[in-house]
Formats: structure tokens, C-alpha cells, sequence
């Protein structure tokens, strides 16, 4: 079993008074809560935040992890032979996580001295949520996903161990960033004949090699030639529904946008997104002796000045 | 690898449900979740229908009530309040974004 340090984690020293846990907590939380932060590792820092709460605000939990002694951090470490007689000889910790095992003894407090007393109290199982990334096709076409994530299981002694499960579930075409799905009774098992949990998958789309998403839009970079933008043309671009043929009008500049309606991603109600081609102007990294000479007469023929009202406002 | 398909609920306006699901699913006691609907922080599919139901993707805001109400010890006041400003904090964010 790996060891942890909740008091390092909140920032403590050993002797942390039942205030200072709180108020050292509440700062983290103000910090890494994934339901008001932005931080990208909110989420999992908030995990190990609370982890430390939970044990450390319970005096009987604390007094059961303070036992354990000092570790360095991740350290694996015996568990004292207390455990094994709480949990009954052959109970194996080796899988088992610190935070899973001081909440077993959370689940007892209170029936000290007499584990029939802990084992009549039912408890439903806990609520896991997980965040899947779907792709952009996927959101157009529709599809499945595989979801993985580690699962509790009790073990004979009662013993909470994390099983890898993996649920294969159906994208609806038009799935949109953010939108959760429910699988029932997939979460956590009930303790002691509680119901289990539910398990909560998070859809958000993956980022694309070629399409930005913003909401039901798509937005798509459309490097053009100087002179496909001067002249016109007709180019080819790809949208998640296949390629499609786009009329470039004569002096069409760097940064417009433009429209293709509906080709952006479908949704289960209304109209779907546009997909945005934004222009921007590319230019020949090596030019022939003859590419050169073009564009020379043509600086020379034009009277162009795109930073005209640079000097004018001057 | 084990590979389960399982029965799956999607959280959206395609479904319906009572306040008593709610209150289930998400942990809250029915008069704090009629709490947050007279707060307008969840709202039913019509106002006026009773007993009311709501679309199935008023769960997650549920469940971000029970998680804000249980990590930062939130009384109902506050709650709502707090709920409030996280709505209009995602309705700013997609208006950014749309904006570009």
C-alpha cells in the first residue's frame, strides 16, 4: 500500500489544529473545486485535497492514519497488524488504497470492539464520474466510445479494492461538449446490501488536427495563394460530412470568415452549426528565377499600398 | 479486457423526470431542491404544471448543488446564490466564445 501525506497535501504541519485542517482546506477547495476553477489539474488536485480532508477532519480516522507513522510520500508501506486483525486474517492490502481503507474504518466508527455491529449498516455505493473525450466525427456521425476507469470491489473481508472496468456506450450523433450520461447502478457497490452507485460519464469533444469547435461551429483555417485571394478561386475544403467545393470571390483578404451553413456539427434538436473557412494568406517559402520576376513586374505595375492609412493618419 | 454495454441515460431535454429523481439521484432533500426551483437555479419544463417535472439534465445541476453544498458546507442561502453566479458565469463564457 502506497502512503500518503494528507497533512503535506493541505499544506500542515502533524500537529494542525481541527481549525487550521478546516481553514487550510477551504482555501485549496476555493482554489482546485472542478465545479469553479479553471485550473486543468483542478480536478485531480481537488481529489487529493478532499482525500486529506475527509481523514484528517474525522478524529477517528486521523488518529487511525496518524498511527501509521511518517512516510515519504508514495512510499509502500506494511500495514500495522491491527488491520489485519480488524479485517480478519488473509485480508490482503497489497491493491489497496489508503484513502479506501481509512473510510472502512470511518464505515465502523462507532461499532468498535464488534464488527457485527458495523456490518448490519447498510450504505449505498458511491457515485464515480468519468470524463470521455468523443471525436468530431463522432459528434457528426454518431458512434461509440469505450470508457475506462478503476472500480471498487469488496473483497470477502470487506475490503474495498479498485477493479479496471471498461463500458463501451453509444455517442448520439449530436452529442454536445459537457453533456453527461447516466449509467445506473454502475458505480460504486453498496455496502452491507446498499444499493451501488451510478456512474456519470462526461462527453468533451477532443481537440481536431484540422476543425477548432466552438460550440456547434466548427471553425477551419483556409490557407490561400496570394493570387487564388487577388484572382478567385474555387477550392476544395473537408467538413466531418466530406469535402466540399468553395468559390473564392476575386480579393477575398486575410482573416474573413467564410460561412458554409449547416456543415458544422449536428444537433439532437434544431439546426446544426455552420462551418467557418477563415482565410488567412500563405506565401511561397522558395520562388524560381521566374515566380520572382512576376512578382517583381508586379510590384513595379501596381500601385497597391496597404499601409496607406498607416502614413496618412501619421 | 472485460467490455460491459450498458444501459446509459443521456443528461438532456429529451427526457423528463419528478423532483423526487432528483432528489435521489443527486443527493439533495426535495426542500432543498424546491428551494433552488424558487430560485429559478433549476428550472421545470413548464411552470405552471403540477406536480412539475424537469428535463433530465436538471440532474447535473443537482449534482453540482449536492457537491458545492457538501465541499465548502454551503446553507441554502448561499447555495443558491453561488449557483447563480456559476450560470452566468458559463452563459458570459459561451457568449465570449461565440464572439470569438
Amino acid at each position: 500500500m502506497k502512503y500518503k501525506d494528507y497533512y503535506q497535501i493541505l499544506g500542515l504541519e502533524r500537529g494542525a489544529s481541527e481549525a487550521d485542517i478546516k481553514k487550510a482546506y477551504r482555501k485549496l477547495a476555493h482554489q482546485y473545486h472542478p465545479d469553479i476553477s479553471k485550473d486543468p489539474k483542478g480536478e485531480e488536485k481537488f481529489k487529493e485535497v478532499a482525500e486529506a480532508y475527509a481523514t484528517l477532519k474525522d478524529p477517528e480516522k486521523r488518529a487511525e492514519y496518524d498511527r501509521l507513522g511518517r512516510h515519504p510520500a508514495g512510499e509502500e508501506f506494511a500495514p500495522p497488524p491491527e488491520w489485519q486483525s480488524h479485517f480478519g486474517s488473509g485480508a490482503s492490502f497489497d491493491d489497496v488504497d489508503l484513502a479506501d481503507i481509512l473510510a472502512a474504518f470511518g464505515r465502523s466508527a462507532g461499532a468498535r470492539g464488534g464488527r457485527q455491529q458495523a456490518e448490519s449498516f447498510a450504505m449505498p455505493g458511491q457515485d464515480y464520474e468519468v470524463r470521455t473525450q468523443v471525436t468530431v466525427e463522432q459528434v457528426y456521425h454518431g458512434g461509440e466510445v469505450d470508457v475506462h476507469l478503476d472500480l471498487p470491489e469488496y473483497d470477502a473481508h470487506g475490503l474495498m479494492h479498485r477493479v479496471p472496468r471498461t463500458f463501451r456506450i453509444n455517442i448520439p450523433k449530436g452529442a454536445a461538449s459537457g453533456q453527461r450520461l447516466r449509467l445506473p447502478g454502475k458505480g460504486g457497490p453498496g455496502f452491507n446490501g446498499g444499493p451501488p452507485g451510478d456512474l456519470y460519464v462526461s462527453i468533451e469533444i477532443a481537440p481536431h488536427s484540422l476543425y477548432r469547435v466552438s460550440g456547434r461551429d466548427l471553425y477551419l483555417d483556409l490557407p490561400l495563394a496570394p493570387w487564388e485571394a487577388v484572382l478567385g478561386a474555387q477550392v476544395q475544403i473537408p467538413t466531418p460530412g466530406g469535402t466540399v467545393e468553395l468559390k473564392i470571390h476575386p480579393g477575398t483578404t486575410a482573416g474573413r470568415k467564410l460561412r458554409l451553413g449547416g456543415r458544422g456539427l449536428p444537433v439532437q434538436r434544431g439546426a446544426a452549426g455552420d462551418l467557418f473557412a477563415v482565410v488567412r494568406i500563405d506565401v511561397p517559402n522558395v520562388t524560381s528565377a521566374r515566380e520572382r520576376e512576376l512578382f517583381e513586374q508586379l510590384a513595379a505595375a501596381s500601385a497597391f499600398n496597404p499601409r496607406r492609412h498607416l502614413t496618412e493618419n501619421g | 479486457m472485460e467490455i460491459r454495454l450498458s444501459e446509459s441515460i443521456w443528461l438532456d431535454e429529451n427526457g423528463v423526470c419528478t423532483i423526487e429523481h432528483l432528489a435521489q439521484v443527486s443527493g439533495l432533500s426535495l426542500d432543498e431542491l424546491r428551494g433552488l426551483v424558487e430560485s429559478g437555479v433549476i428550472e421545470p419544463t413548464d411552470p405552471s404544471a403540477q406536480p412539475p417535472s424537469f428535463y433530465l439534465q436538471a440532474i447535473t445541476t443537482a449534482q453540482t448543488a449536492r457537491r458545492l453544498r457538501d465541499d465548502f458546507e454551503l446553507e441554502r442561502g448561499g447555495l443558491a446564490l453561488a449557483l447563480t453566479l456559476l450560470k452566468r458565469i458559463r452563459a458570459l463564457e459561451d457568449e465570449l466564445q461565440r464572439r470569438g
